[in-house]
């Protein structure tokens, strides 16, 4: 938790200082080098920018801990509900793209493991890793033109009317959740795989086979429970990564997420809503890895939090 | 009798390198791999004088057609032959990204080699910095970064290099804690060898296999990375044939049915992504045996 917490502060400076190499006079980028200097002065006050940068972290630090991630520059208003429509908006995407990957991974990773140095094996691991190494637009548009307009069975957008019910939503998600996926899958099979392996070679595995259990026992009871717990925190660290991969994929399919955010952003230089998506997907990270943590703990016996030794 | 070579320190290394050489040979997805990517590099060194039609020139009366007999894989938008700016869209993705790839994994093996040598409090602080550089996606760093410094491609070097630095670092140190604990670095340092003496002619040609293997994997993702970058406009600019690039000028008229104009664009880049990663996996499994 700690080192969450440090690794989110370091990160804030990185993000912080990121936003701050250009050179500061905001006020003058948004008014155009034709507006009053007075005008671009009271600018500058309005929104701060004049201050010194260790003032302006400290207050842009206690805002976001309090909710309030500042003024947009290109909108001039909030950034906190465009930001929240927006992870709400990535948060459906992405949890298709788990839903789908996360069996299929731990599925591929068993069968590999299971057939170990087989053809099966090689294939899923070739494959796997081919699929991991992909740009997600590179899929993305190989699958537009085949499912949503050689063979139309999908929708190319990813933004459904207002007012559409979930499994409309959801129909419009899938084109988009697969390069995701696509992704993802190559990593989770590749720790599943690995964790199956070290389990099936282990004293517990050979003795509950000698011990009579039949093999769909073993292996249900035994060796999976044990094998997927470095899978977890993988998993974990890869939401990360499924995050990078949704700028492309949200920009292709045309869905208002937190990727899509971050691009216009950039593309605005709208530092403050740059700088709060970003530091929301840092956010995100630490706490994505604090609640595996959490769940490894307490899938695996040998750990737990505060227990007695 | 002076010019006799010293057979047993001329022939130990050569013997090695001859063996993994030949050992490599014998990996299918090394072969498949090493084919498609000299493939590419050929095209990138050679292709601008071997192609039919010049890359960059507007042929406005025959633009977007369909692949013919003339134009293999159809035009673009201006009339541009497409086989000719795939063929020659090879160089700049593959200029740039081994760049990057390089510059990380010199810095990445310092790094590494330093954090895994010393350990301590220099490993620790180290160590938190890694995490925090690799909190982030390399394509978001890429966008903070590119927003802050403007778009051109020596940030986009920069960027990777510096995010691609901590992954490598950390595969190098995790090989170098294995051996500060042998005798010949101990052995080394009793005979008061200057420690950077130490940890690049001794260590260093001992975590060699990991970081070759690390930074093939690597130079994969740089070419992600860059492809990705050109296609959302942060990356490689006009008027290159690049891939990305191209990609991302045409794919607004599939719709339409004009297919062509990306498809072939997308299969290069996943051609040759897919040949560096095979080349690593065959070099990962040949060199850990």
């Amino acid at each position: 938790m700690m080192l969450a917490l440090l690794t989110l502060w370091l990160l804030s400076v990185l993000i912080f200082l990121g936003g701050h190499l250009l050179p500061g006079n905001v006020g003058r980028a948004m008014l155009g080098p034709l507006a009053d200097q007075a005008a671009v002065d009271v600018l500058n006050h309005e929104m701060g920018t004049d201050r010194p940068l260790l003032v302006q972290y400290l207050d842009w630090i206690a805002g976001f801990l309090t909710g309030d991630l500042g003024q947009s520059y290109a909108y001039r208003s909030p950034v906190a509900p465009f930001l929240m429509t927006a992870l709400l908006n990535s948060a459906k995407l992405a949890a298709v793209a788990f839903v789908l990957v996360v069996p299929l991974g731990i599925l591929g990773g068993v069968v590999a493991a299971l057939y170990r140095g087989r053809a099966a094996d090689r294939i899923l691991s070739v494959v796997g890793l081919s699929a991991t190494v992909v740009p997600e637009f590179v899929s993305g548009i190989v699958l537009i033109l085949i499912f949503g307009i050689w063979l139309r069975w999908f929708p190319i957008s990813a933004t459904w009317v207002d007012g559409a019910g979930p499994l409309t939503q959801l129909y419009h998600l899938i084109l988009p959740a697969i390069p995701l996926v696509l992704i993802l899958f190559g990593y989770i099979a590749r720790m599943a795989r690995a964790g199956m392996i070290e389990a099936l070679d282990a004293d517990y595995t050979r003795t509950a086979v000698l011990k009579g259990l039949s093999y769909p026992k073993v292996i249900w009871r035994h060796v999976l429970r044990n094998a997927l717990l470095p899978t977890i925190s993988v998993i974990a660290t890869q939401t990360v990564y499924l995050i990078g991969g949704l700028v492309v994929i949200e920009i292709l399919f045309h869905y208002q997420g937190i990727g899509s955010l971050i691009y216009t952003a950039a593309k605005k230089k709208d530092f403050p809503m740059l700088q709060a998506g970003v530091m929301s997907i840092g956010a995100l990270f630490a706490l994505t890895t604090f609640l595996a943590d959490l769940l490894y703990a307490r899938l695996n016996p040998r750990i737990r939090f505060g227990g007695r030794e | 009798m002076t010019d006799l070579p010293t057979p047993v320190e001329a022939a130990a290394p050569e013997h090695g390198w001859r063996d993994d050489l030949r050992r490599l040979r014998g990996s299918v997805s090394f072969v498949v791999g090493a084919v498609i990517v000299l493939f590419w590099v050929g095209c990138a060194v050679f292709g601008q004088s071997l192609v039919p039609f010049d890359p960059f020139a507007d042929d406005l009366m025959n633009s977007l057609m369909p692949p013919s007999s003339e134009h293999w894989f159809g035009t673009d938008q201006l009339g541009r032959d497409v086989f000719s700016r795939v063929i020659v869209g090879a160089r700049d993705i593959l200029t740039v990204a081994p760049i990057a790839t390089l510059l990380s994994t010199i810095l990445g093996t310092a790094l590494g080699l330093t954090m895994g040598y010393f350990g301590g409090l220099i490993d620790e602080v180290s160590s938190r910095l890694v995490d925090a550089v690799l909190a982030l996606p390399t394509v978001i760093v890429a966008l903070l970064a590119l927003t802050a410094l403007g778009t051109s491609t020596f940030t986009v070097l920069v960027v990777i290099a510096f995010s691609f630095a901590p992954i490598i670092a950390r595969t190098v140190r995790s090989a170098v804690l294995s051996e500060v604990s042998l005798d010949y670095v101990a052995a080394a340092e009793l005979r008061r060898e200057n420690t950077l003496y130490i940890l690049f002619i001794e260590i260093l040609p001992n975590v060699m296999p990991p970081i070759l293997v690390e930074t093939t994997v690597r130079l994969g993702y740089a070419i992600f990375t860059v492809a990705t970058l050109s296609f959302i406009g942060f990356g490689i600019q006009p008027p290159s044939p690049d891939w990305g690039l191209s990609i991302s000028a045409n794919y607004g008229l599939i719709g339409g049915g004009f297919w062509w104009a990306v498809l072939f664009d997308c299969l290069a880049i996943a051609s040759l992504v897919v040949g560096i990663n095979l080349v690593a996996d065959g070099m990962e499994s040949t060199l850990n045996d």
